[in-house]
């Protein structure tokens, strides 16, 4: 399939899925629907670095929030749209992805996945000791209840949120299919060996932190206005980082469909368990599914399908 | 002026005693990281159970945290040899330790934190002994004991170390673990087993490391994360692999981190770590004492 034809495909899915949202009429399956396809996109954006070329992140946290205070703080400046500000919350991430990966991308894989912990931690106390932004009694950000076309304002956000997966979805997949999918598996497999044919590993990966750091920080941008009081440890939640780990390890790191598949399956699965059960137990179950399937099933929920469809043919 | 001389010798002995106290926080991770190889950013977590497993026996017998740190490092021990069997068979037979074991042990980080989260609540723990609260004073620098006594402590922990490593012939194995595994395997010593026993050794520390931190501070299960940061900072800053390295590392980063509180306030100090962190390695990767 070309990228313009899934493109085309994946719009219609959305709107199938918004329009087939508003038949429920219920506007929880909105708050609900909304933090899945928040997911999706974390996922996504997680695997273009993680899975592609095999550098982790564990501050996915870090740059969610960074888009999410770059709203509180432009909100405060000067009312703008929420398309806006989501652009703005990605060209902050991403600027801030691409320093990190400067400083610690030439030296061993591991420093970067320890600098992007540490991040995390830092960016929190300067958002706790920052009053513009709230500090650590957080912001309180008022949201309209209705905008003209579409109704009431969270099926907006739902919206929004669900281009921001049909553009990450369609920007994860194209990457697969390109060069620079190509070169940056080779980085994944042997970093030396690419670096000796040529590859330019360096700047490979700096695009994939970029991109990756953006994604996440434009999944950010409208939470304020989704949850409408933000404090710290509600956006540099480690919930946030575990999860667009676990995501798409479970659902399968080397095509764009795992993190989708892990996405939906535990976003819901613990939208089930948060109301059901407690959201200390949902948490519990990601760390251990994370840790179980990193053990049993390397590959994944698409690793175990694709073994089994092999084992078929012969 | 006098008193801001005052303010300044007392900010350094703080940060030296603080320091003492990140040695022991440290000292494990430099022996996995720094000398295996093998990136366990669950430290902290066996460090908050450390700590939880001190206040229990304080609370409910009273004994004293570090005595009980002290009986409890052979568990301790078992249960890091138990982690490297786990994490050798899944994934460094696998050739898979840099994204899965990675997120492996992120995940161990999060589910014990959450675990004592779900037992214990995110209330604040603290342990009594003699040493918590008292003072001591020589001229105008202030000595709290709290902080004193885990400082010697931490220090004679890194002697033992030390002493281990460069004397016996399994320390000196581990040292060499990392260098060539082919010759360890000529001088009859499986390097899986030196392995496990140096991991194993590493967490062991944390039992000590986690009854230190209680002593210090009050604790939560989600302090540990605070560490994280520090633990590879002063790892990285004092140069991998490399003990003494470790120990002058802590004590720059406790200065340092004193200074910072003393002059700025404290909710700025865990910046500090990170700041640290990425100086060394935009500038010297390789660390102070780095090999």
């Amino acid at each position: 399939m070309q990228n313009g034809m899934f493109l085309l495909v994946s719009a219609v899915v959305a709107v199938a899925v918004f329009f087939g949202a508003r038949l429920v009429n219920n506007d929880y399956v909105f708050f609900a629907g909304y933090t899945v396809l928040q997911f999706i996109v974390l996922a996504t954006a997680w695997n273009i670095l993680g899975g592609y070329t095999g550098y982790v992140n564990f501050g996915s946290a870090a740059f969610f929030a960074m888009g999410a205070y770059a709203t509180v703080f432009f909100h405060k400046l000067h009312p703008l749209p929420i398309p806006v500000l989501i652009l703005i919350g990605g060209v902050v991430s991403g600027v801030v992805g691409l320093g990190m990966g400067y400083l610690t991308l030439r030296l061993r894989g591991a420093f970067f996945a320890i600098a992007t912990l540490a991040l995390a931690v830092v960016l929190a106390t300067f958002v706790v000791n920052w009053d513009y932004v709230g500090g650590s009694r957080g912001a309180y950000i008022i949201r309209p209840n209705e905008i003209a076309p579409i109704g009431p304002y969270i099926q907006y956000l739902f919206l929004l949120m669900l281009s921001l997966v049909v553009l990450a979805l369609a920007c994860a997949r194209g990457i697969e299919r390109s060069q620079l999918g190509y070169g940056f598996a080779t980085i994944r497999d042997d970093e030396l060996a690419a670096e000796a044919s040529g590859v330019p590993t360096l700047r490979l990966k700096l695009v994939a932190t970029t991109l990756s750091g953006a994604l996440m920080g434009m999944a950010g941008a409208p939470f304020p206005y989704y949850i409408g009081y933000l404090q710290p440890s509600s956006a540099f939640g480690l919930e946030y980082a575990v999860n667009s780990i676990a995501m798409p390890m479970i659902g399968g790191t080397t095509s764009w469909v795992g993190p989708l598949i892990g996405a939906v399956l535990l976003g819901s699965l613990q939208q089930i368990a948060t109301v059901t059960i407690s959201s200390a137990v949902n948490l519990l179950i990601v760390g251990l599914l994370l840790v179980g399937f990193v053990i049993i099933a390397p590959n994944g929920i698409v690793g175990l399908v694709q073994d089994r469809l092999r084992r078929r043919e012969k | 002026m006098g008193l801001s001389f005052d303010l300044l010798i007392n900010a350094v002995v703080a940060g030296i005693l603080l320091g003492g106290f990140y040695t022991a926080v440290t000292i494990g991770v430099s022996i996995s990281f720094g000398i295996l190889d093998i990136v366990n950013i669950a430290h902290p977590a066996f460090i908050i159970l450390g700590s939880y497993i001190a206040y229990i026996v304080n609370q409910t017998f009273g004994i004293d945290p570090i005595l009980t740190s002290i009986v409890m490092m052979p568990v301790f021990y078992l249960l890091g040899a138990g982690v490297y069997q786990i994490y050798y068979e899944a994934f460094e037979k696998r050739g898979q330790e840099s994204l899965r074991g990675l997120s492996f042990f992120f995940g161990l980080l999060f589910v014990t934190e959450v675990i004592l989260i779900l037992v214990f609540g995110v209330d604040y723990r603290y342990v009594e002994a003699w040493y918590i609260g008292p003072s001591w004073h020589l001229g105008v620098i202030d000595l709290p004991l709290r902080m004193l006594v885990p400082c010697l402590v931490a220090l004679a922990l890194f002697g033992a170390l030390q002493l281990f490593l460069s004397q016996t012939f399994i320390g000196r194995a581990i040292s060499a673990v990392a260098q060539d595994q082919l010759a360890l395997r000529l001088m009859a010593a499986s390097p899986t087993r030196i392995k496990r026993i140096a991991f194993g050794i590493s967490i062991a520390t944390t039992a000590v490391a986690g009854a230190l931190l209680i002593i210090i501070q009050p604790v939560e299960p989600s302090v540990g994360r605070e560490y994280i940061g520090r633990v590879f900072a002063i790892c990285v800053l004092g140069g991998l692999g490399s003990l003494p390295g470790t120990v002058i590392g802590a004590m720059l980063l406790g200065i340092v981190e004193s200074f910072t509180s003393t002059f700025y306030g404290p909710s700025w100090a865990p910046a500090v770590a990170f700041g640290v962190l990425l100086l060394t390695l935009a500038f010297r990767p390789a660390g102070l004492l780095g090999r």
